[in-house]
């Protein structure tokens, strides 16, 4: 293999197309570790799909950066190699770099709207790329774009070539990245996190879409992911990274099934099993359920500036109960309206029409002044972590915030903050610390504190895992199990993630464009889904027939892989 | 699921360097900063640094060019000797005490002006952007005032009032109440929007609370930083209104005063205008530099979070 000059026939061989070897990439003075990675060797051979899998902070994405040579100007990759069809990238200079990118390796990124120009048109933005780096004509480049647009299965290539990013939908404009980045036929694809901001449905066909290109061209992969069920549907072979160390790698079965490193073990024993435990219908009690609601409706109407009204439907009257000590569970896509559900409930949204009754209660018509004592009952948490908590408030003023608000002395909140923390599993010590000193997880915990703090009779966890770590959602959501069991809580669990849904939920509701599809217990749901919607959320989840970890998996026998 | 919930770290993560080292390591906050606490010094210590009474006139030194030593008459008839630093003016004023003294004025003025705008300029921004059916008739009022050019709008002012401090003072902070208020109901409007605030509501905290506790401490970094910029805008107004006539009675030393009066012999005498000038030009430049140097650090666009993804 010679150092230098264009190499495609190397993929016919069995020449690695990436090949890093004892990478490490220091980071700057004051950082949190010293290197972002370090001892990194992998390949990536041709028509492979490598996955490179860890959770934040592991440093899978700093070796993407490091190959595309996009890390940020205080970070620089300090030892070892990184060969692209046997050239060291590292070595490069600037000039060299932008000659080879999107023509032997090229990326997808996790958030398609951002890396698109919001400005340009889809198909300006393809040709571009061909301007730069082709000689070929108007003609023969817009062919050429129409061309790949329909092979990436987008629908009306003349149309989409003329709309901007904006009029398209997320997995749309995931196709288009994917257009831009494999029209000049690389050598690599890196896909950073390409799934993660997308429904799961639409998760699934750009998988099999980059499955399938890739196996035409023979791309070498790499496939950055923190999701293991990802990583069940698409790898060759997996690169498990922690704190950016290489743990492990190997083929996808070996280290699925057999994985040698304890860290690999535990991150799959966190991954929710998709079969919910058998669980008999409750008896029917007496007792008023703590939240019933019926015929909630919200509308979003807006004028434009010529008056025109516009109207939004959310949610369609929706009818769900929860009773004490259970838990249900809200599963639907993005704009399905399930957190609209939950904003209406705890009335930070107004419903249009409908009743929400709190313990028999009403909710729903009351003033923000005669619903105070009802705001008590009902808590929520949030998804984000980073944005629940005000970031100049120490954790314990915010804790008690609510019960002083409700008239409790600071001394006897405080009190009650400290076995609180206990009860979250944080030190009490840490009260007079700022959230910023927190890691997500413990933050999550933190605003589990605050809403308990009101006693509340319902507590609404609006995608309250979505935003963490496997490892962490799963302790988070055995907190939760405890806590409910040991309150006796009535818990809303509003999730997108079939796999928690089943773990955690008594009952399940599915929505589908602000309507309930479909309702029942969690077994029943998952194992004899009524209506397609439903079974095609089921089927869309990726790695079903996996069970991480799991023994008692059935279907790992008959696994198709 | 089968995390062992007794082994939970319950130590804090991350230490952030501290808001103040990070600022402080940042050089144009740095010179910035040395050149206005040097301006201050000299303004308190003016009456100590060879100065006499700034409005006094000495018809035996009228137009003394600067460094020159000589004697000065006192009010009380009783001569001294004195070094004329930056020269005198053609009403034989001594110049180095003139804008010695005028260095308070410039600093008093710039300080309150960024107060006084700050403080109604925030109330209004927080009122606007979270009671939203204030919003319309508040931002109304603001384009209104925002239409009239500011310096005119601060000659009206002060010519309907009478020339003092305090006049000069509300006369400038006036017109920058209304930017004040813009940037304040931007940051409230997304803000209001935070989780956090959300929790609030859910916990039933009273909404004056909210716009106290949660919104206001989460603003507080642009303001400060369009407080600098406030204040350098109003050092450099007060220096104008004092230059057209229409500031401060001409006996009362600022610069813009001086220059005013130095103006006429520039030819003859260009130090007259000069010194007051080139105090100007450096306190301006300082205090700019300061609020350059506070929004690259303090300013949430130019602060991401770091860290390694």
């Amino acid at each position: 293999m010679s150092p230098a000059g264009p190499q495609r026939d190397v993929r016919g061989g069995h020449a690695a197309v990436l090949d890093i070897v004892d990478l490490g990439v220091a980071l700057p003075a004051g950082a949190d570790r010293p290197f972002a990675v370090r001892n990194i060797s992998l390949s990536v051979n041709a028509g492979e799909i490598v996955c490179l899998l860890g959770e934040s902070g592991s440093g899978k994405s700093i070796i993407a950066q490091t190959v595309m040579g996009l890390l940020p100007s205080n970070v620089h990759a300090t030892e070892g190699s990184a060969r692209l069809l046997g050239d060291d990238v590292l070595r490069y200079t600037p000039e060299q770099l932008r000659a080879v990118r999107g023509v032997r390796m090229s990326m997808i990124f996790q958030e398609p709207m951002t890396a698109l120009n919001p400005v340009m048109t889809c198909g300006e933005q393809v040709d571009e790329m061909l301007t730069q780096h082709t000689g070929l004509d108007n003609d023969a480049r817009r062919q050429k774009i129409l061309a790949i647009f329909g092979h990436v299965k987008l629908p009306e290539p003349e149309r989409i070539y003329s709309s901007y990013p904006h009029q398209l939908s997320g997995g749309q404009r995931q196709r288009i990245m994917i257009a831009m980045a494999l029209i000049l036929e690389p050598a690599l694809l890196i896909a950073d996190e390409p799934t993660t901001a997308l429904d799961v449905t639409t998760q699934a066909e750009i998988l099999r879409l980059i499955r399938q290109l890739q196996r035409e061209k023979q791309t070498a992969v790499l496939f950055i992911t923190h999701d293991m069920g990802v990583v069940a549907e698409i790898a060759d072979r997996v690169v498990v990274l922690q704190l950016g160390k290489l743990v492990e790698q190997g083929s996808k079965l070996d280290v699925l099934q057999s994985p040698r490193q304890a860290y690999t073990k535990m991150l799959l024993d966190a991954v929710p099993s998709l079969d919910p435990p058998e669980t008999v219908a409750a008896a029917a009690s007496s007792e008023a359920p703590v939240l019933a609601v019926r015929g909630l409706c919200k509308t979003y109407i807006s004028r434009n500036w010529y008056g025109r009204l516009r109207e939004v439907e959310a949610v369609r009257d929706v009818d769900l109960a929860v009773d004490r000590g259970e838990t249900v569970g809200i599963v639907g896509e993005s704009g399905s309206g399930k957190s609209t559900v939950a904003r209406c409930i705890v009335r930070l949204v107004d419903p249009t029409a409908g009743e929400i009754e709190i313990l028999g209660k009403p909710m729903h018509g009351q003033s923000m002044a005669s619903l105070k004592p009802l705001r008590k009952k009902v808590q929520i948490v949030f998804q984000d972590p980073y944005r629940s908590l005000n970031p100049r408030q120490t954790i314990g003023n915010a804790i008690v915030e609510g019960p002083m608000n409700f008239g409790t002395s600071r001394e006897a909140a405080m009190k009650r903050a400290e076995s609180l923390m206990d009860l979250v599993r944080l030190s009490a010590a840490t009260l007079k610390r700022y959230p910023s000193e927190f890691s997500g997880g413990q933050r999550q915990r933190i605003c589990i504190a605050r809403a308990l703090a009101m006693d509340p009779e319902l507590l609404i966890c609006d995608e309250a895992v979505s935003a963490l770590d496997v490892s962490v959602a799963a302790q988070i959501l055995d907190l939760l199990a405890e806590i409910q069991q040991r309150l006796h809580l009535a818990l809303l669990f509003i999730t997108h993630d079939l796999r928690v849904a089943a773990q955690i939920c008594d009952r399940v509701i599915v929505m589908e464009r602000g309507v309930i599809v479909e309702q029942g217990l969690t077994h029943d749901v998952f194992t004899q889904p009524q209506q397609p919607y439903t079974r095609a959320l089921l089927a869309a989840a990726p790695g079903r027939q996996f069970a991480f970890g799991h023994k008692q998996g059935p279907r790992l026998a008959g696994a198709t892989l | 699921m089968s995390s062992d919930l007794a082994t939970i770290e319950a130590v804090p993560v991350t230490t952030a360097p501290g808001v103040f080292a990070k600022v402080s390591r940042n050089w144009s906050v740095r010179i910035g900063a040395a050149v206005l606490v040097f301006l201050v010094m000299i303004a308190i210590a003016a009456p100590w640094m060879g100065t006499v009474d700034p409005a006094v006139m000495d018809g035996a030194v009228m137009n003394v060019l600067p460094g020159v030593s000589g004697e000065f008459t006192l009010l009380d008839g009783h001569a001294i000797k004195h070094h004329f630093w930056m020269g005198t003016d053609s009403f034989g004023r001594d110049i180095w005490s003139r804008v010695l003294y005028g260095t308070r004025i410039s600093l008093v003025v710039g300080l309150f002006v960024a107060v006084v705008s700050l403080f109604f300029g925030s109330l209004a921004g927080l009122c606007a952007g979270y009671l939203r059916w204030v919003d319309g008739i508040l931002m109304r009022v603001m384009d209104g005032l925002m239409a009239i050019p500011g310096i005119l709008l601060a000659i009206a002012l002060v010519a309907a009032w009478g020339a003092s401090l305090t006049t000069v003072i509300v006369a400038i902070a006036i017109p920058e109440i209304p930017r004040v208020t813009r940037l304040v109901r931007s940051l409230v409007l997304s803000i209001r929007e935070e989780p956090y605030v959300e929790a609030a509501v859910a916990l039933g905290t009273p909404t004056w609370k909210i716009m106290l506790r949660h919104i206001l401490p989460n603003a507080i970094a642009p303001l400060i930083v369009q407080g600098t910029f406030t204040c350098g805008s109003a050092i450099l107004l007060e220096s104008i209104l004092s230059f057209l006539g229409v500031g401060l009675p001409s006996e009362i030393p600022t610069w813009g005063n001086i220059m005013a009066e130095g103006r006429v012999q520039f030819n003859q005498f260009p130090h007259n205008v000069l010194f007051p000038g080139i105090f100007l030009a450096l306190t301006v430049l300082a205090v700019n530099m300061l609020g350059d140097g506070l929004r690259d650090t303090l300013d949430p666009k130019f602060n991401k979070r770091g860290g390694v993804k």
